[in-house]
């Protein structure tokens, strides 16, 4: 019945596994954070790009980042995590992790500025644009009921708008919480990763429009290579906290078509910090399944020839 | 980097300092979980440097002179988040989906209770369970279409099967069964539709017809019964995921219980007999699953005991345990069988509620995402070597 061993679970090539002959390389996105500078270009080029409707003003005291989460009409998030951290310690890698903090940011003047140099705290500013990963065994594609997404030809997870009928399987069973569901229009909305540019040979709009190639674009496994290459040479340079999220094709959804460089542990962005794929267990809950069906339907039978009342 | 400023990170460690002086209020996360859960807790329970959530309301801006009295609560759990924030986006499933979990479950039982009696020979039982499943089904459809967010493109559903989409299994089940249900439903009209004349032939033939029928909802009804189980489960919701053996079984027997309900209330004692028994069968499975989830997940067992879902499932197992009682003590009283099948209905509806509202705390609180992956990761690293 299915195909691959791995179509549920385990490295797969998506494109293949869901018919295509011939595909083109599977595209990706690679977000270094270590080089963002959160200017949120490609939350604005995403939103021109794709008609994605503006989710309202709101000041939600979470650093400059007054989007909040990667939501049916936000499909790029610049996260800003502020972090007390020692400059002495610099190169070593934080105390595993320590969490966000506030400091004060917004204001209207950098920290310390006001307040003189003794009351200046040290502190690290980690942004990273997140986007939906286009996982490689993509929970919403797996549990979608009428077809509405689809894998692309470039191993990318599409949501086709006049399909989607807003049944919401697809938002509970994403690992990431990405996919989301539009208020007044009642289906799930998510990245894209621009699929009309890519059929027309062009680079998605956020990427485009990154001023510092934080978000880099191009074949899956030339995107791998040059991260691992980015790794070592943070590693060189002193920065032993770089470590990749979503590059390994053994991980819990058999690799991220979207990944990133990270400076600091998944939970601290707001990503989970080993996410695995819901499917990876639909055998085995059939099979539970059945097993209760069978349960059920015997103990009617017992019910009904069993006793005499 | 002037030489005249105080020692670096000196705040976070008079803030960190604090919180360990303070000590951490959290609750305890449960340890009776799996040997993982207890191993790892140690782990993820260090004096709590790794700051938890910040307080969702932060009051007042650290910038001005606050002489180093940060407003930081103290931390509820220790792991990190970012700003507390759920990771994943909790259902957006309304009530109508667990009112649909109780429905369909009360067709599947109500059917196989209708199929019983058709074939023992007791009227009252096919009759009650025959029209039963049709109102559940029914009420089960009007559920199910009016939570879409496009309500008009239910039948989107139909243009594909797919066995990995849970949903789009439950879709085929119902198509199956509605019609089924429904036509054995009609078919209990027969005896009211004259002997004679043109209503005289349908009337003579809708009995035979009504029990093919019966049989064939009979038939899907268990799969429609225990699907709901993997539907919840197959998701990311860490309190429904991890439960994926007990929900098909909690569904299973609530399923039962309630059609066993069904048959208290409508068949004179004389007939009602199969119907305890299925009374009995159901809690047995209903009360073992519900036990299973609120106590084997560990950390993820606490959206089950705690809150809105807590009091659901335990009113639940109460009304369980009391309707039982009932249909096995008062097996000559109509009164006491009638108060007993109601009790069983309640109880499997809000069982069905306190499942669903469980996995929904549970989506919306990292903590449940974020610890048991955190674990994960550190016996990889740790045990593993690998490094996830
Ligand atoms: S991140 Fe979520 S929405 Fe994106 S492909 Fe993976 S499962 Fe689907
Ligand atoms: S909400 Fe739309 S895209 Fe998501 S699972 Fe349902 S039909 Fe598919």
């Amino acid at each position: 019945m299915l195909p691959d061993p791995n179509s549920l679970y385990g490295p797969l090539d998506p494109a293949p596994d869901a018919g295509y002959e011939d595909a083109p390389p599977r595209m990706g996105f690679f977000t270094d954070t270590s080089v963002c500078i959160g200017c949120k270009a490609c939350e604005v080029a995403c939103k021109e790009w794709n008609g994605v409707p503006q989710s309202g003003l709101d000041l939600l005291g979470m650093s400059y980042d007054n989007t909040g989460a990667l939501t049916a009409n936000s499909w790029r998030h610049v996260a800003f995590v502020e972090q007390p951290r020692p400059a002495d310690v610099l190169g070593a890698p934080v105390a595993d992790g320590a969490g966000p903090q506030f400091l004060g940011m917004p204001g209207s003047q950098p920290p310390g500025r006001g307040s003189g140099a003794e009351d200046r705290t040290d502190f690290r500013w980690l942004m990273m644009s997140d986007v939906c990963k286009h996982c490689t065994h993509a929970a919403c594609l797996d549990v979608c009921p009428t077809g509405s997404l689809f894998r692309t030809e470039f191993g990318t997870v599409v949501v086709q708008e006049d399909i989607c009928n807003g049944c919401g399987y697809c938002i509970s069973a994403c690992p990431y919480g990405v996919i989301d569901q539009r208020k007044d229009d009642g289906r799930a909305w998510k990245c894209t990763l621009c699929y009309d540019r890519l059929g027309a040979g062009q680079t998605p709009a956020c990427a485009q429009a990154c001023p510092t190639e934080s978000i880099q674009y191009g074949p899956l496994e030339e995107l791998r290579e040059r991260a691992a290459a980015r790794v070592a040479t943070l590693h060189e340079r002193g920065v032993p906290e770089a470590r990749l999220y979503g590059h390994d094709p053994n991980d819990g959804v058999g690799g991220d078509g979207a990944f990133f460089l990270l400076l600091d542990e998944p939970e601290v962005y707001g990503l989970p910090p080993d996410p695995v794929v819901t499917t990876r267990d639909l055998p085995k809950m059939w099979k539970r399944a059945g097993l209760a069906a069978l349960a059920m339907a015997a103990a009617t039978v017992a019910a009904f020839v069993g006793g005499s009342s | 980097m002037s030489p005249a400023r105080p020692p670096v990170g000196d705040r976070f460690r008079r803030f960190r300092d604090r919180l360990a002086a303070e000590g951490s209020d959290r609750p305890e996360a449960p340890r009776q979980g799996g040997p993982a859960g207890t191993d790892d807790q140690a782990d993820l329970t260090p004096p709590p440097q790794r700051t938890a959530e910040l307080p969702g309301r932060r009051t007042g801006r650290r910038g001005g002179r606050r002489g180093g009295g940060e407003e930081l609560r103290v931390p509820e759990a220790t792991f990190t988040s970012y700003y507390g924030r759920p990771i994943l986006k909790a259902p957006v499933w309304k009530w109508d989906i667990a009112a649909y979990l109780f429905t369909g479950g009360l067709a599947a039982g109500s059917s196989l209770l209708a199929a019983g009696g058709q074939l023992t020979g007791r009227p009252a039982l096919r009759r009650a369970g025959r029209v039963t499943a049709l109102a559940a089904v029914s009420a089960s459809a009007v559920f199910l279409v009016k939570d879409l967010g496009r309500p008009a493109r239910f039948h989107h559903m139909l243009r594909v099967a797919k066995p990995t989409s849970p949903m789009s299994m439950g879709t085929w089940i119902l198509t199956a069964y509605g019609p089924a249900a429904g036509v054995a439903a009609i078919a209990e009209a027969a005896g009211r539709l004259p002997r004679h004349g043109r209503f005289g032939l349908v009337g003579r033939a809708l009995p035979s017809v009504g029990h093919a029928a019966g049989l064939l909802a009979a038939g899907a009804a268990p799969a429609l019964a225990t699907y709901t189980g993997v539907l919840l489960a197959d998701t990311a919701v860490p309190s429904w995921h991890e439960a994926y053996p007990e929900l098909p079984v909690i569904f299973a027997g609530s399923a039962l219980a309630s059609g066993a309900g069904v048959g208290l209330l409508a068949a004179p004692p004389a007939q009602a007999g199969p119907a305890r028994r299925m009374a009995v069968a159901g809690a047995a499975l209903e009360l073992y699953g519900t036990h299973r989830v609120e106590t084997r997940l560990g950390l993820l067992s606490e959206p089950y005991r705690v809150g809105r879902p807590g009091r659901l499932l335990r009113a639940g197992r109460l009304l369980t345990v009391s309707g039982v009682a009932g249909a096995l003590l008062g097996r000559r009283s109509r009164l006491v069988g009638a108060l007993s099948g109601t009790a069983l209905l309640a109880a499997s509806a809000v069982t069905r509620f306190g499942i669903f509202y469980g996995g929904v705390a549970s989506a919306r609180d990292p903590r449940y995402t974020v610890v048991p992956q955190r674990e994960r990761v550190n016996a990889r690293r740790t045990g593993g070597g690998s490094g996830g």
